[in-house]
């Protein structure tokens, strides 16, 4: 690792968990609902205009409500894209989005998972990006925040029937938390580069013209075939290029602040229009990690002892650390085919060296080996780098952070509820071994928390492991493969790695935009997302209801060292002891034998 | 269920609108006020006329020119509607015969230059319309514009160092070069 890759982690670290404290004041202030004055009357007031419910929920009602809320974003955004042809805002005369692609980005972006079986500015209206995936990126993200606010409150109330009101939560988390930081970091994007109008694509005259081959096509449109079968080829000339424009800064702001990742663009954060530069990717990786880390903070400020906060924060650091300083070490050894044939991938003052297949020069091997890390350590799923053409254990750290189950920093809200499951599991485990009832946060864990719990923890391996399986053994799921061998399978445990746990990113290569890739794929992301969701609930519920016993001499401190190591343990232990095995057929077969002739 | 529904829809269609139509005309009104260039791509313009974008790349095959990174998007290289990467896995055979070709392409332009080749010049970079190449890169074809052009290498690489952009407080960023905008200046040069 570079002394540029060791001060750049060391900064980014550092301005994160500064930030962490004043974020989750305010996540805790707003989800408590102490909000300032005036914001408080607009709030009620408008509320009252709408006449929107505003009374506390039991679980059950709070869960029902966000599946019915998320039904409606569904409906919407399907509706939105398959309608597009004949709405407003689309300069590019884009026609309706294949059903099954809509289905599928309807569910990612409902599911917080951004998934993209499609290009951007070759698919989506201004419209659709604006009015439905944008929307998405807000309400998707504010629920994760409902969520983990009711989750708290079951730790934080005593005897209580109800865990918060879904609709003030929704609310609040999209105007108070969501909105004013977004329109700060979109002015701040625009104003480097990132484009933000309603123009149509521009056309410029390049300065040279550009030659290239294409596959000449016959008049019933298939390739045409030379006598001895190969496939013939013309030259063509192109003079311009084509320059997108659109709502890009505004979206791009949240895509990363809600842990969305869905780009306006294709290449995503790697494309100069939505990441133009190094500060603007400093901005966007802490963008990703910011409310999650703040959430940690907001956690023991809302239970009423912070060091509970920052004893999860702590573990989750530890965590990334150790996957960021993986991943930037691993990537800037660079391909060892490619020294072979006289390629530098030295670093030195005048270049990164390291591996750059798929990465952009202004990010070089740091900026990118750390974005995927931290894309990937949240459920975000935004990428400036291409990760499936990462080395084989590079593209393992952002897979298996993945498969933890997204839960260091973790999503918007999901990242801290996941976390808090994992807490319970670590009690429990600790519990059984010095044989006394688990606690944790000043409750009782029950047999039925734990039946919840372990819902939750099982529900992602399942999909992902079954989805890879059918995949693995169906043409429909082989026939998208790119790249032979080890690095194949891996990209199909990639997609659903990134799927079921509502990530979004990709192992590219992968042609994904298939009726069995989006309906398979889709369903990994609704289940990841809901088959949480739900049982998260049913534990705020529960544990809302129990009375808060005050810590005695018996209680197992969880706010030391030794609850750190308890907890980075067990989240360790059962992502390796689920996914080993198939890691091992992935990217560490890949690396042994792409490693084995050096 | 049903009797979330109305809350839903009605909570729905209010952040809608507040999200998805406030939000995007509040941040482009204030964008285009206070940023008008970098809010409408960062379009450069040479004698009134616009060249392209000081941040999307643009292809260069002659020798007179600086080349930038390779790309990987369809059907052309740089194709600014169509933004991607190879997606290439490392071990990818279809990888090491690009490189092979890319790295023999160079070598031809310029044989007399046995310095080994920097990685990112025979590399498709993520977005395939990356602006940049490394510091190393561009320092590596100063032989080859130079005699292309019948200019002397040393005023080739005062050029290069004058459009050398350095990592910003020794941290973020990378060294580089913008290729448009080198070449631009070379023209300039005559």
């Amino acid at each position: 690792m570079t002394d540029t890759s060791w001060a750049l982690f060391a900064l980014f670290l550092a301005v994160l968990l500064a930030l962490a404290k004043p974020i989750g004041l305010w996540l805790a202030a707003v989800g408590e609902g102490r909000l300032p004055g005036p914001l408080a009357r607009a709030e009620a007031a408008a509320l009252r205009a709408l006449r929107v419910p505003v009374e506390e929920m039991d679980w059950k009602a709070y869960a029902f409500g966000t599946l019915a809320f998320s039904a409606i974003g569904l409906l919407f955004t399907y509706a939105l894209q398959r309608a597009q042809g004949f709405l407003p805002l689309n300069p590019q005369g884009f026609g309706a989005v294949s059903p099954d692609s809509s289905f599928n980005t309807a569910i990612s972006f409902v599911a917080n998972t951004n998934w993209q079986g499609y290009g951007g500015e070759t698919t989506m209206s201004y419209l659709t990006q604006m009015l439905a995936l944008a929307v998405q990126n807000f309400v998707s993200a504010a629920t994760g925040i409902a969520v983990a606010w009711a989750l708290i409150r079951g730790f934080a109330r005593h005897s209580s029937s109800t865990v918060g009101n879904l609709w003030v939560d929704l609310v609040r988390a999209t105007v108070w938390v969501l909105l004013p930081l977004s329109f700060v970091l979109a002015l701040c994007l625009a104003g480097r580069g990132v484009v933000q109008n309603f123009s149509p694509y521009a056309s410029v005259t390049m300065v040279e013209a550009v030659a290239y081959t294409v596959p000449k096509v016959g008049a019933d449109g298939q390739p045409l075939k030379d006598a001895a079968g190969r496939p013939v080829e013309e030259t063509k000339t192109e003079a311009t290029q084509t320059l997108p424009m659109g709502p890009i800064a505004s979206q791009e702001a949240i895509k990363l602040l809600g842990t969305n990742g869905g780009g306006f663009l294709n290449a995503n954060s790697a494309h100069p229009y939505e990441n133009p530069d190094a500060f603007t990717n400093f901005l966007e990786m802490l963008a990703i990690l910011l409310i999650g880390a703040g959430f940690c903070y907001a956690l023991g400020k809302m239970v009423g002892d912070t060091r509970q906060g920052w004893a999860v924060l702590a573990a989750m650091s530890v965590m990334f650390a150790f996957f960021a300083i993986a991943a930037m070490s691993l990537e800037q050894a660079g391909n060892p085919a490619f020294t072979s044939i006289g390629v530098d991938q030295s670093a030195s003052a005048t270049q990164s060296g390291g591996n750059m297949e798929g990465k952009e020069t202004r990010f070089g091997i740091a900026a990118s080996a750390l974005f995927a890390t931290v894309t990937t350590a949240a459920s975000c799923g935004a990428v400036n780098a291409m990760h499936d053409s990462l080395l084989p254990l590079t593209g393992g750290v952002p897979m298996l952070l993945m498969q933890l189950g997204e839960v260091v920093y973790g999503g918007v809200g999901s990242g801290l509820y996941g976390m808090l499951v994992f807490a319970l599991l670590a009690v429990f485990i600790a519990g059984l071994m010095i044989g006394r009832t688990p606690e944790y946060l000043g409750k009782k864990i029950g047999a039925f928390e734990m039946k919840m719990v372990a819902v939750a923890v099982l529900m992602t391996p399942l999909l992902v492991l079954l989805g890879t399986s059918i995949a693995v053994l169906t043409e429909a799921g082989r026939v998208g493969v790119q790249d032979p061998g080890a690095h194949g399978f891996s990209e199909i445990l990639y997609a659903f790695s990134s799927g079921a746990n509502n990530n979004g990113s990709a192992f590219a290569g992968l042609s994904a935009n298939t009726p069995f890739y989006n309906l398979m794929i889709g369903m990994a992301m609704a289940l990841g997302r809901f088959g949480v969701i739900v049982p998260v609930l049913a534990v705020a519920g529960s544990l809302a209801a129990r009375k808060r016993t005050p810590a005695s001499a018996g209680s197992m401190p969880t706010h030391g060292p030794l609850f750190v190591v308890l907890l980075v343990g067990t989240v360790l232990l059962v992502g390796a002891l689920t996914y080993l095995p198939a890691l091992a057929l992935g990217p560490v077969a890949e690396h042994l034998a792409l490693f084995a002739n050096r | 269920m049903l009797a979330s529904l109305r809350p839903a829809l009605i909570v729905f269609a209010a952040l809608t609108f507040l999200t998805g139509v406030i939000y995007p005309l509040a941040v482009t009104g204030v964008a285009q006020l206070a940023f008008r260039d970098a809010a409408n791509g960062s379009i450069l313009v040479v004698d009134g006329k616009p060249v392209g974008s000081s941040l999307i790349g643009q292809p260069f095959s002659s020798p007179r020119y600086f080349w930038g990174r390779p790309s990987a998007t369809s059907p052309q290289p740089y194709n600014g509607g169509a933004s991607g990467g190879s997606n290439f896995g490392p071990a990818h055979p279809a990888l090491a015969e690009a490189m092979k070709a890319r790295v023999e392409a160079l070598r031809a332009a310029d044989p007399s230059n046995r310095a080994p080749i920097p990685s990112d010049l025979v590399t498709a970079s993520a977005s395939g319309l990356d602006p940049h190449v490394t510091l190393a890169g561009a320092q590596w074809q100063i032989g080859r514009v130079a005699r292309a052009r019948g200019l002397s290498p040393e005023r080739v690489r005062a050029l290069v160092e004058e459009h050398a952009e350095l990592p910003f407080l020794g941290v973020l960023g990378e060294p580089r070069v913008n290729v448009l905008r080198l070449n631009l200046a070379l023209d300039k040069m005559g």
